[in-house]
């Protein structure tokens, strides 16, 4: 961003953003768009607002441990907005918003703890992005009644969570020497 | 990823289920009383609230006037019949009757809810 190469012939670089991270963040967000893409294709519907697979949540936590948590909060927010302008509506985009924060906040702090693996991480993921979002949507349409849904999307958090959380793990134990440093 | 073992995980997730499940449970106890009102809210404000017990449809309109849901009740159970909104969930989301249940139509901002079966309306949502 902030380039401080004015030298003629020498393209601008930062370094608070090297060409590597720009591109894993732009290769994670367009992963996630794809995703978010293939969700809106599925018509899942367990008749409850708010339930879906969250697959563009993968691409979140192979950004949260394979770059940083900044990596991965751009790639959330991203998405969000991105997928939101084609996909959703203003609404979808302050309800995805507030589940994408809060669910960001609690993986981001669970994979600091360094105790749990990405499979738990994805799980408390899952199941905040659901409540974050669920409040949101109560504080929008200024009715709390509709945190009557929280059980329903407390336990389809869970049950998403856990599909991605494997899904996770697995490809990054096969990422490990690509994208994966260390 | 790391080498430690799958304990942690093991507990953490069990806890989370059992949370789940505790408040699952404490939400889906509360029993169906049939005598309840069906309150309808657009954008926030009360439209109407309609006896549980009592058949009969209902147009809500939004502030223009163009009627944006159609809403049933019978058999003391209310249901979303149709809709204008492009995703149509809350017709989907089937009928209501237990106190706190509800139907949200957010493209509308139009939210259905069964409240308390009092003799008034004195426990009417605030707004």
């Amino acid at each position: 961003m902030r380039s401080r190469s004015d030298e003629k012939g020498k393209i601008p670089t930062s370094k608070k953003f090297p060409a590597r991270r720009v591109a894993m963040i732009g290769m994670f967000v367009a992963i996630a768009l794809i995703c978010s893409y293939i969700e809106s294709l599925i018509p899942i519907n367990f008749g409850v607002p708010g339930i879906k697979l969250g697959l563009a949540n993968l691409i979140v936590l192979f950004a949260l441990y394979t770059g940083s948590a900044s990596d991965a909060i751009l790639v959330s927010i991203l998405r969000i907005l991105l997928a939101g302008f084609m996909f959703g509506n203003m609404f979808s985009i302050i309800y995805s918003l507030a589940g994408g924060l809060l669910s960001f906040l609690v993986m981001w702090l669970l994979k600091r703890t360094k105790k749990l693996r990405p499979i738990s991480v994805s799980v408390a993921g899952g199941m905040s992005h659901n409540v974050g979002q669920l409040i949101v949507a109560a504080i929008v349409v200024e009715n709390y009644n509709i945190l009557f849904y929280i059980p329903v999307l407390l336990i389809s958090g869970l049950v998403t969570g856990l599909v991605i959380g494997v899904v996770a793990q697995e490809v990054l134990l096969r990422l490990r020497g690509i994208i994966v440093k260390k | 990823m790391r080498k430690s073992s799958w304990k942690n995980d093991i507990i953490f997730i069990g806890i989370l289920a059992a949370v789940c499940v505790v408040i699952f449970l404490i939400f889906m106890l509360q029993k169906s009383d049939g005598s309840g009102w069906v309150v309808v809210t657009v954008d926030g404000e009360e439209y109407g609230r309609y006896r549980l017990s009592e058949e009969q449809e209902i147009e809500i309109t939004d502030a223009d006037g163009n009627v944006t849901n159609w809403l049933e009740i019978s058999d003391g159970k209310a249901n979303m019949t149709a809709a204008d909104c492009p995703d149509k969930l809350c017709v989907k989301q089937g009928t209501i009757s237990r106190t706190g249940e509800n139907i949200v139509c957010l493209p509308n901002r139009v939210v259905v809810s069964v409240e308390r079966g009092k003799e008034d309306g004195l426990d009417a949502i605030a707004q």
